[in-house]
C-alpha cells in the first residue's frame, strides 16, 4: 500500500513548461502564473482524444495499404505497387535487406502502433496494475519509433523528385501514399495526446 | 505531514484562468472525417466496378494479372485480374474486371484477343507492346444479350465490327498463298482484305469472304473481276518483256486484286455478300466469259513429241481452247499408230465471228453442234495442225488454220464428238524439204572434185618452186647493178666532187675574162686611138675593186 503522495492529493499542480508548482484550483482552463501555458493534472480527454485520433488512424491505413502508393514507369513499363506488393518486389528481386527496412517501417511500426497505444488505452482505462513499468517504457518505444514510419513517404517523395527521366523512367506518387503519411501524422498526434501518467493512475503505487 | 503540505499549498500561486477550452469531444471529428474519406473511397470503388468477365485463351503468353490492361480503340476498360488454368487444362482463362463505362463489352457478340508484337510477311503490328506488354484487344458487337464467359481468339480479327464497307465472297478452286488477312487491291491501292476462308461444302473448292473498306466498296460492281495477284506474271511479247506485279508484299504474302473488265459494263455497285469468282491470273479474269465448251477430236499420223495436255489450241491465231486428251491409236490397215487428240474449245471466244456463224447456222436450220457449218468449213481447207510453239523447247500446240491446198478428206458431221480432220504440221513439212535438199547435195560428186583440185594444186606448187630456182636470182642481180649505178650518180653529184669544182673554176675565169673585156672596151672607149697607138703608161685604167666573195680557194688553172 502506497502512502507516497502524489501532486493530487497534495492539491498541487505543476506546469509542464516551467515547472511552477501551483495550487489546483480545479478549474479546467487553468494556466501557469509563470509561463502561461495550460495547466492540467492530466491531459485533458486524453483517453477520448488518443482514441479518436487511434480509429483515425486505423481508417486511413486501410486505403494506405490497399491503394498504390508509387506508380514506377520504365521504358514504357508501368508499374503501380502498393507497400505490400512494393516489399514482395523487393524481396523477389533480390534486395531482402532492403525489403526487410520497409517492411518495418511501414506496416511492422504502424501495426505495433495500434497495437501498443490499444493497450495502453485499455489497461490505462481499466486502472489496471499490470505492468506498469512496462507499459511505461512500451510509450517512449511508441514515441520513439513514431517518426521513422515516414521513411515510406520520404522514399516516394525523394523518387518522384530524383526519377524524372520521361520515357527511360519515373516515379510518381499514388494517393496511397496521402493516407499512409495521414496515418502516421495521425498516430503520432494520438500518442501525444496520450498522458502516460494515466499509466499510473490506476491505484498507488507501491515503490 | 498533511499539515505541511497544506502549507505548502497555500503559498503557492494560484493559477489563472485564461479562456474556455474547445470541447475535448470536437476530435472525434477527425475519426468521422477519416471515416467518411474511407467510405467515399469504397463508394466510389463500388461504382467504378463493372462487370467481371472470363476470357478463355490457348496460351497466357503476355497475360500478366493486375496489370495487362483491356483496351478498345486504344482505351483501356478493364484489366486482367487473376489468370488461371481451365479445368481440362486445355486453355487458360483470363478474369478481367471491366470498368463501369465498359458495361456493354460484356455482350454476346464481343470478341477479344490478344495484341502481341507479330511480324509477317503483310507487315508488323503491335510494336508498341513489345515495350509495354501484350494487351488484350476488344471488339464490342451490337448485341444486348450479356455475357460473361467468352473464348478469345488466337490472331486479331482483320475486320473489327461496324466497320464501313462491304463483305463479298470468293469463290476459288484453291485457297493458292491467300491467308486472313491478305490484302486486296483496286488499281493497287489496298482497299480491303481477306477476313475469312473455308471450304465449301462438297470439298470442291474454296470460299473467301473478303471485306473492302468505304467508300471503296462502291468500285466493287456486278461486273468485277477478282484475281489472285500473288506472284510475278512475267510476259515476253512482240513488245518486249513484261513483267507484272502487285506490290512486293503482295508477290510473298499473297493478295487479290480486283477491276472492273474493259469496255461498256454492268458498272451498279454489287449488292452486300455478292458471290465472284477468284481468277488465277488478271489474264484470264479480264478476258471475256468463255462459254458453252464443246469438246473435238482430232487424229494425226505422226508423232506428237513436245504436245502436252493444256497446250493451246488456236483458230486463226486466236486462243480458242486447249488440249485435255492424248491417247495413241493403232490402224491395223495400215499399221501405223495415229495419235488421238482430244481438246475443249470455247467458240464464243471468237467473239462477233462465232455470233454471226451461229446465226447463219441457225438461219439454214443447222443443230446445235453446227456440224453442217463445220463440214462446210473443212471443205474449204479447215484442218488441224500440229505447230511448234516454241522452237528451243519444241513445244508444240494444235492450230487450226485454212489450208487451200489441203486434199479434201471425208468429214462425218453427225459424230460425236466432231473430228476435225488434220494436216502434217508445217514442221513435218520443212523437215521433208531438208531431206528432199541433203538427198540432192548427196549426189553432188565431191570426190572427184576433189581429187581435181588436188592434182591442180599439185602443178601450182611445182611452178611456185620454178620461179623460186631460177628467177628469183636473176631479179637479184638486176637489181644490184641498178643500186651500184646509182651509187655512182650519187657520187658525182656530191658538193665535194672534182666534176663541182671544175665547175666553179670554170665560171670563175669565165667572169675574170668578161671583167678584161670590159675595162678593154672602156679603156677603148675613152682612148680609141690606143687601138693604133698603143696603151699610155701614166694613163691608167681605172682600177675596178675586186669583186666581192670572191671564192679564196680560187683556182688557179
Amino acid at each position: 500500500m502506497s502512502t507516497l503522495p502524489r501532486a493530487g492529493d497534495l492539491g498541487l499542480i505543476g506546469c509542464h513548461v516551467c515547472g511552477l508548482v501551483c495550487r489546483d484550483i480545479n478549474a479546467s482552463d487553468a494556466a501557469c502564473p509563470r509561463c502561461g501555458s495550460a495547466l492540467h493534472k492530466r491531459k485533458s480527454a486524453s483517453y477520448s482524444r488518443t482514441w479518436a485520433l487511434l480509429i483515425a488512424a486505423f481508417i486511413f491505413y486501410i486505403p494506405a495499404n490497399v491503394l498504390p502508393i508509387m506508380r514506377t514507369v520504365s521504358v514504357g513499363d508501368v508499374d503501380d505497387n502498393t507497400i505490400l506488393s512494393g516489399v514482395i518486389e523487393l524481396w523477389v528481386k533480390g534486395s531482402p535487406d532492403l525489403a526487410i527496412i520497409v517492411f518495418t517501417a511501414s506496416i511492422v511500426v504502424p501495426v505495433l502502433k495500434f497495437f501498443a497505444l490499444s493497450l495502453l488505452l485499455i489497461s490505462s482505462q481499466r486502472r489496471s496494475l499490470w505492468a506498469q513499468r512496462q507499459r511505461s517504457k512500451l510509450f517512449r518505444l511508441v514515441e520513439f519509433i513514431g517518426y521513422w514510419s515516414m521513411l515510406d513517404v520520404f522514399v516516394v517523395a525523394l523518387l518522384t523528385a530524383l526519377v524524372q527521366f520521361g520515357f527511360f523512367s519515373e516515379v510518381e506518387p499514388l494517393p496511397g501514399v496521402i493516407y499512409f503519411g495521414l496515418t502516421v501524422v495521425i498516430t503520432m498526434l494520438a500518442s501525444m495526446t496520450f498522458d502516460p501518467r494515466l499509466i499510473w493512475d490506476g491505484r498507488d503505487f507501491d515503490d | 505531514m498533511t499539515d505541511d503540505n497544506k502549507l505548502i499549498a497555500d503559498d503557492l500561486p494560484e493559477p489563472v484562468v485564461h479562456r474556455p477550452r474547445i470541447n475535448a469531444s470536437l476530435v472525434w471529428l477527425v475519426p468521422i472525417i477519416a471515416a467518411l474519406v474511407g467510405l467515399s473511397l469504397v463508394v466510389h470503388a463500388w461504382i467504378e466496378a463493372g462487370p467481371t468477365i472470363s476470357i478463355s485463351f490457348l496460351s497466357a503468353e503476355g497475360l500478366d494479372p493486375g496489370k495487362t490492361p483491356v483496351k478498345y480503340k486504344n482505351v483501356i476498360i478493364g484489366r486482367v485480374t487473376a489468370v488461371r488454368l481451365s479445368e481440362d487444362r486445355s486453355r487458360i482463362i483470363a478474369k478481367v474486371a471491366l470498368e463501369k463505362s465498359a458495361q456493354g463489352f460484356a455482350t454476346a457478340d464481343t470478341r477479344f484477343w490478344v495484341v502481341r508484337p507479330r511480324i509477317g510477311l503483310g507487315g508488323v503490328s503491335g510494336i508498341d507492346t513489345l515495350l509495354s506488354g501484350a494487351f488484350i484487344g476488344a471488339d464490342v458487337g451490337q448485341s444486348n444479350e450479356p455475357k460473361s464467359e467468352f473464348t478469345g481468339l488466337e490472331n486479331p480479327p482483320s475486320v473489327t465490327h461496324g466497320a464501313p464497307g462491304k463483305t463479298f465472297d470468293l469463290h476459288s478452286d484453291d485457297l493458292g498463298s491467300l491467308d486472313i488477312g491478305s490484302p486486296i487491291y483496286y488499281r493497287r491501292i489496298q482497299v480491303g482484305r481477306v477476313s475469312s476462308y473455308r471450304l465449301d461444302k462438297d470439298g470442291k473448292g474454296v470460299t473467301l469472304q473478303i471485306f473492302i473498306d468505304a467508300p471503296n466498296d462502291q468500285f466493287v460492281t456486278t461486273s468485277s473481276r477478282f484475281w489472285n495477284a500473288s506472284g510475278v506474271d512475267v510476259s515476253l511479247g512482240a513488245d518486249g518483256l513484261k513483267v507484272n506485279t502487285q506490290s512486293l508484299a503482295t508477290v510473298l504474302a499473297g493478295g487479290v486484286a480486283f477491276q472492273d473488265p474493259p469496255g461498256p459494263h454492268d458498272a451498279t455497285p454489287a449488292q452486300e455478300d455478292a458471290p465472284f469468282r477468284l481468277f488465277n491470273d488478271r489474264a484470264t479474269a479480264m478476258a471475256p466469259p468463255d462459254g458453252e465448251p464443246r469438246y473435238i477430236r482430232m487424229r494425226f499420223n505422226q508423232s506428237l513429241r513436245g504436245l502436252a495436255v493444256d497446250a493451246p489450241v488456236e483458230f486463226l491465231g486466236v486462243p480458242f481452247g486447249r488440249v485435255v486428251s492424248i491417247n495413241l491409236d493403232f490402224d491395223e490397215k495400215t499399221q501405223t499408230f495415229p495419235t488421238i487428240v482430244g481438246a475443249v474449245v470455247y467458240p464464243a471466244r471468237l467473239g462477233k465471228a462465232h455470233d454471226k456463224l451461229v446465226a447463219l447456222a441457225k438461219a439454214r436450220g443447222d443443230d446445235e453442234q453446227m456440224s453442217q457449218m463445220m463440214g462446210r468449213l473443212v471443205e474449204h481447207g479447215l484442218r488441224a495442225q500440229a505447230r511448234t510453239g516454241n522452237l528451243l523447247t519444241g513445244q508444240l500446240y494444235i492450230a487450226m488454220d485454212f489450208l487451200p491446198k489441203a486434199p479434201p478428206v471425208p468429214f462425218d458431221g453427225a459424230a460425236k464428238p466432231l473430228e476435225i480432220p488434220t494436216a502434217p504440221g508445217d514442221f513435218d513439212k520443212i523437215q521433208q524439204q531438208i531431206a528432199d535438199i541433203v538427198g540432192k547435195l548427196q549426189k553432188v560428186p565431191f570426190d572427184s572434185i576433189g581429187k581435181n583440185l588436188n592434182d591442180s594444186l599439185a602443178e601450182l606448187h611445182n611452178t611456185l618452186k620454178q620461179v623460186n630456182g631460177s628467177v628469183l636470182p636473176e631479179v637479184k642481180a638486176t637489181l644490184k647493178g641498178a643500186q651500184q649505178t646509182l651509187g655512182t650518180a650519187n657520187s658525182a653529184f656530191a658538193p665535194d666532187s672534182p666534176l663541182q669544182q671544175n665547175l666553179g673554176g670554170s665560171l670563175q675565169e669565165l667572169q675574170r675574162a668578161a671583167r678584161s673585156l670590159r675595162v678593154l672596151t672602156d679603156y677603148l672607149g675613152d682612148h680609141p686611138d690606143a687601138l693604133l697607138r698603143g696603151r699610155r703608161a701614166d694613163d691608167k685604167p681605172l682600177q675596178t675593186p675586186p669583186p666581192p666573195a670572191a671564192p679564196t680557194q680560187g683556182s688557179k688553172p
